[in-house]
């Protein structure tokens, strides 16, 4: 903005920071859409996800996986005890499934024995860290059985900050899932009726749910998301763990 | 004269010169398709009434296609009374084109305009920046270009008013399934020489909702409350009159056709 244009506008503003310089873009990232869900009880985890990938209004395919087997014996995932959810930037996300995959069964080669959940949640958390100036574009969601044999999820955000979690939510219908999961997993804003007076009353404590009310919950949370996001859609894919082995089921979900 | 107010003009241009973002209007993500037959027009999806056989399928900015159909319906109205004779589909295109030109493309409406008249069936479309075009078969929107795929492959210039209706319909399904803007169902406007138009709305639901798994009731009293006032029904009517009405669903207020008439 030249000067004699300010005089004639009768406003002023700080000076624009921008120069003459030719600018060049260098555009990496692309938005892959979708969404994953992860949520635990005593003794099983859950991790789901839609297998719509899309880019800008487009539909890429209708059948992209976004929940992997990790550390399994061969193509299959045979062996796996072990899953890996990722949303964000697809490329990046098979990179970084591919990454951990060879680091999980390099480690069955070398020590003779499977690794262990909250092993691998470092590992992956080292992983995203190594590239913090130019990150894997996404939001990964960890999930298997602990040492006790209970159920353990670990998410992350795309540099590697990680935390064990009851249950979460991540990708382009987090924000209308995850306040629905702290409602009916955690209980938040629920007391108990009749426990006290008005704001004094006992707040309905979490505990771990059985598997098939958690199975209710991810296909209710992923019709629900389907209805007001639409890149989320297609199919759902469940991955379930338990002691027996891991599990996977495909449900179908609207394709508008 | 209708008319805008840019008495804000100068205040946002200055805002948006410091990086205020401008406010965004809401952007359909629509398909509206519109075909020719015999001796009539079908056109589907997002529609307003212009006159009783002239019928506009709106894609763009929502307001902007409803007040640009409103306006230019009332001065068709106008202009056919005070004509004495049945409004023209080519008379409202020209309207809108005229009207959109001036605005130079702020006012965002993408529309289909279809009709019959006594001069015969007409079907155009109407760009924002004033471009029109008419064609036999004409999409618009974000799902113009898959609905234009199928017209591209299956129209033909004998089609009756079924055959119309059946490829329109499987345009508009073309958009709600492959564009991820445009979704959930089709309506079809059917206006056909010598007899009333008919509007078929959700004329195909190829989308519906899927039945929740679990229930989300809470039992009464799950909710904190800071305080409670009871106020009796005799209190109440000091101040309104109150109607007890039976406990049948049907005078509940359900879903009604939305057409803007």
């Amino acid at each position: 903005m030249d000067h004699q244009a300010r005089e004639t506008v009768g406003y002023s503003f700080s000076e624009s920071t921008a120069s003459g310089v030719k600018q060049h873009g260098f555009y990496p990232y692309t938005d892959n859409g979708g969404s994953t869900l992860g949520i635990t009880g005593s003794d099983f985890a859950i991790l789901a996800g839609d297998t719509r990938s899309t880019s800008g209004y487009n539909i890429n395919s209708r059948m992209v996986p976004k929940v992997f087997k990790i550390g399994g014996d061969d193509e299959t995932g045979e062996g796996a005890n072990i899953v890996l959810s990722v949303v964000g930037f697809a490329a990046d996300g098979t990179a970084l499934k591919e990454r951990l995959d060879t680091v999980v069964r390099m480690y069955k080669y070398q020590h003779g024995k499977p690794m262990t959940v909250s092993a691998c949640a470092q590992r992956l958390s080292t992983i995203l860290y190594q590239k913090r100036f130019f990150p894997y574009y996404v939001h990964a969601i960890l999930a298997g059985l602990d040492e006790e044999g209970k159920g353990a999820l670990y998410s992350y955000d795309p540099v590697g900050s990680y935390e064990r979690e009851q249950c979460r939510a991540a990708g382009a219908a987090a924000s209308l899932i995850m306040p629905f999961l702290d409602n009916q997993v955690n209980f938040k804003n629920q007391y108990i009726p009749g426990s006290g007076e008005g704001h004094a009353l006992a707040a309905k404590k979490a505990e771990p749910l059985p598997l098939e009310t958690v199975k209710g919950l991810v296909r209710d949370a992923f019709t629900s998301a389907v209805e007001r996001h639409i890149e989320v859609g297609d199919n759902l894919q469940m991955v379930i763990i338990t002691k027996d082995g891991i599990q996977e089921v495909y449900h179908p979900l609207k394709k508008d | 004269m209708p008319g805008f107010d840019f008495s804000n003009y100068n205040r946002n241009a200055a805002l948006h010169a410091r990086g205020v973002p401008l406010p965004k209007a809401t952007s359909t993500g629509t398909t509206i398709v519109g075909c020719i037959y015999d001796n009539g027009v079908v056109n589907c999806e997002k529609l307003h009434y212009i006159a009783p056989k002239i019928w506009c399928a709106g894609a763009g900015t929502a307001a902007d296609t409803e007040f640009t159909t409103a306006l230019i319906s009332s001065n068709v109205e106008l202009h056919s009374l005070s004509t004495g004779r049945d409004p023209r589909v080519i008379t409202c295109m020209t309207m809108l084109k005229q009207h959109l030109f001036r605005y130079q493309g702020h006012i965002g409406a993408y529309l289909v305009v279809a009709g019959v008249d006594p001069t015969g069936v007409g079907l155009y479309t109407v760009h924002a920046h004033g471009s029109t075009d008419k064609l036999p078969y004409v999409t618009m929107g974000s799902g113009s270009l898959a609905a234009m795929s199928v017209f591209e492959s299956m129209w033909q210039p004998d089609l009756n008013k079924e055959g119309a209706i059946a490829l329109c319909a499987e345009a508009i399904k073309a958009g709600i399934f492959n564009d991820l803007g445009s979704g959930s169902n089709v309506d079809v406007c059917v206006i056909e020489k010598d007899k009333p138009t008919q509007l078929l709305r959700n004329y195909e639901k190829p989308n519906e909702r899927g039945q929740k798994e679990r229930n989300y009731r809470f039992p009464r009293g799950t909710t904190a409350w800071l305080n409670q006032k009871v106020i009796s029904k005799e209190d109440m009517k000091k101040y309104v009159t109150i109607e007890t009405l039976s406990g049948d669903d049907n005078l509940a207020a359900g879903e009604k056709m939305e057409v803007d008439v």
